[in-house]
């Protein structure tokens, strides 16, 4: 079981800059062998250029990439003990599928026959038995996928890279290709880096999910601690849908805080400690973060299990969760994922509530009033910013 | 009723739309072909009198001569057209992958700029360039790599240089087009999975581009087979080029008969060249054309 505690890929101290532009910031981390670890963040946030410098096409500026505790530097990308799954696969559209997979072992010198058993072993293990002989535009999307990764798995890399390669496939074949994906990975037991940057990939794939922005990791967890735990309100904002609420710390409650927004809607949630150290105390500016699953809607106070007292009125109740009110802007129906957009009554803020899956408020009209509650400590507030001044803090002194 | 009559319309639209090619097509190459093909079937058997004969093939085999340039003149063609290929590939490889933008166009215009003065002219210029009284021979003696003026023209070398000059451009462009399309994703997978340069090229590069290099040896041979001026001036009056015995067939003995012959006989040898070359590099015809 020492297995678990050896890291596969190891960055050090990784900097690339492009001109003025610092495309990955002094980046250190580590994969653990077998694992599936994503790198999930916006376009331009430098996991594209990350991946290529673990792959060999890109040189560092800086630092130092180790896998399989072997140091990368001055190593060609043809001999890395790593293979890459391109963005549009690349294929190669004048080889068949069986050429295709057994490239790399003729590239080793493996001779005709065993790389050609090998490349149909290969075939078979991913699902594809007998597409040996076929071209490679004769594939569906899904089954090129299958055939871009045999032809990596098949020389057993220390580390297989993903660079987004279920972007091209449409909705249904992407959710399929998801599982496949994974079970591929379960199977092969490669140590699978992934990069994308769509949130429900990373998070339904990875073991492991760093989330990049600007050339840092902002944070780095298991898809449940980005999920429920955001270290950072870019992560908070990043992963999953969240109602973002800007205002003012107005009082503690113990690790919960009071954020009044500048018209006076008060919104608690459990304080978060900043990626910079920060806490926010009383008077600082800060965001709070609501998930649309976290609140619950009702027509009446009853509804919403509560004591009965004013919307808004936290102070009263003690140790109840706040109750809000809004009326009811938009209905976005969309299955189990449906939702209903609000305006709260006092800040004209929007916010989103999930739908109950009982189908209880299918029935909700437009410019209907109703209520809204959560458990604070199911959302989370971050000073704002980081210490820089955000514009939609600036009027709290009105409220 | 309507529908017939809208046919009718769209075959006359469709055959106005093809009358230039076809006026072009049967009155500017196949008549003169066709008449030409007649003529060299045709013998002088008195003044004014004329029969039909294989006689005009028959000289050129019975003539070692002809032979001998017809062949010369063929293994020429192909080293150019290799040589060019060669030289085109770098070329074509560094606009079409290596740079971008502005310096890309610049260095196209750089292939094209020499076709913006006439052959003569550019023909001309080598010949100043190199005969004995020449720049380059007197560099060669300032130099003093040689201690007198050297003759650089007139030598097969010397048309080589010419000819390779002349078709530059006609490789690059169809070269340039399939390298262009080449995904660069590719050649990083083929990297990635354990290829170097020289099997990168190998597997993914020149397999990609072969419609491509097809048609530019293609068109630079057959430009070159039927290259006159590059080859009766930097060869001179012994370049033993066959187009040469063709104009001295018609212009100077006057013979059009022999002259119709040695024509046919060098589409016949440009045609099989071509067929030759489809063949060895397993392309198909019409692929090749829809990359020129």
């Amino acid at each position: 079981m020492t297995r678990d505690a050896v890291f596969d890929l190891e960055a050090k101290s990784l900097l690339k800059r492009f001109g003025a532009h610092t495309a990955v910031d002094t980046l250190s981390f580590g994969v653990k062998r077998g694992s599936f670890f994503s790198i999930l963040g916006p376009s331009g946030c430098g996991k594209t250029t990350l991946l290529r410098m673990i792959a060999g096409f890109i040189q560092p500026d800086g630092g130092d990439i180790e896998i399989g505790g072997r140091s990368m530097r001055g190593v060609a990308p043809n001999r890395r003990p790593v293979n890459m799954v391109f963005q549009q696969l690349a294929l190669f559209p004048m080889m068949s599928v069986g050429e295709n997979v057994a490239y790399g072992l003729a590239r080793r010198g493996v001779g005709r026959a065993e790389r050609e058993a090998k490349a149909q072993a290969m075939l078979e293990r991913v699902g594809l038995p007998g597409a040996a002989g076929k071209r490679t535009d004769e594939l569906s999307g899904g089954q090129r996928q299958r055939v871009a990764i045999a032809r990596s798995l098949v020389l057993e890399p220390t580390l297989l890279l993903l660079d987004e390669p279920l972007g091209a496939l449409d909705l249904k074949l992407r959710e399929r290709m998801k599982i496949e994906l994974k079970q591929l990975q379960a199977a092969f037991g490669t140590t699978f880096v992934y990069i994308t940057h769509d949130q429900s990939e990373a998070l339904v794939l990875s073991d492991q999910v760093a989330v990049m922005n600007a050339g840092r990791f902002e944070q780095v967890g298991s898809p449940q601690e980005l999920y429920y735990a955001p270290a950072t309100p870019f992560v908070a904002g990043f992963v999953g849908a969240n109602n973002r609420i800007e205002g003012r710390v107005s009082a503690l409650h113990g690790a919960l805080a009071d954020v009044t927004t500048p018209e006076g809607w008060v919104v608690r949630a459990q304080i978060q400690t900043g990626s910079d150290g920060r806490r926010p105390g009383v008077g600082d500016a800060a965001t709070a973060f609501v998930r649309p699953e976290v609140a619950l809607l009702g027509r009446t106070v009853a509804d919403l299990g509560l004591p009965a007292t004013a919307p808004g009125d936290s102070a009263a109740r003690g140790d109840a969760a706040p109750m809000h009110e809004g009326v009811v802007e938009s209905l976005l129906f969309d299955g189990a994922n449906s939702a209903v957009l609000l305006r709260e009554t006092r800040s004209r803020a929007e916010f989103r509530v999930a739908l109950p899956q009982t189908g209880r408020y299918a029935d909700l009209k437009v410019d209907e009033r109703v209520l809204f509650t959560f458990a604070p400590e199911r959302a989370v507030c971050f000073v704002t910013g980081g210490g820089a001044p955000v514009g939609g803090a600036t009027g709290s002194g009105h409220g | 009723m309507a529908e017939p009559g809208g046919k009718t319309t769209q075959r006359l639209l469709l055959g106005l739309l093809l009358a230039p090619a076809l006026v072009w097509l049967i009155g500017i190459i196949l008549l003169p072909h066709l008449d030409l093909a007649l003529l060299s079937f045709r013998e002088r058997s008195g003044p004014g009198e004329f029969r039909w004969s294989l006689a005009q093939y028959r000289t050129f085999f019975a003539e070692p001569l002809y032979w001998d340039v017809f062949v010369r003149t063929a293994v020429i063609s192909v080293i150019a057209t290799a040589l060019t290929l060669l030289i085109a590939f770098p070329i074509a490889w560094t606009i079409a992958k290596l740079t971008r933008g502005r310096l890309s166009a610049l260095l196209f215009a750089v292939c094209l700029i020499p076709f913006w003065v006439s052959e003569t002219v550019r023909t001309l210029g080598w010949m100043i360039l190199l005969r004995e009284t020449g720049v380059l021979p007197a560099v060669l003696v300032s130099l003093g790599i040689t201690d007198a003026p050297i003759e650089m023209l007139y030598r097969d070398a010397t048309i080589l240089v010419g000819l390779v000059y002349t078709s530059l451009l006609f490789m690059v462009v169809p070269l340039y087009s399939s390298l262009e399309s080449l995904d660069d994703s590719l050649i990083e997978a083929a990297y990635d999975l354990g290829g170097d340069g020289w099997t990168v090229l190998r597997t993914v590069v020149i397999p990609h581009a072969a419609p491509g290099i097809t048609a530019g040896c293609i068109v630079v041979f057959m430009l070159t087979l039927g290259n006159y001026l590059t080859a009766s001036l930097l060869g001179g009056k012994n370049s033993l080029w066959f187009t040469e015995q063709i104009y001295t067939q018609f212009i100077t003995r006057f013979n059009w008969e022999q002259g119709a012959a040695f024509g046919f006989l060098l589409l016949a040898l440009s045609s099989l060249m071509v067929w030759l070359g489809l063949r060895l590099s397993g392309q198909k015809f019409a692929d090749v054309m829809s990359r020129t």
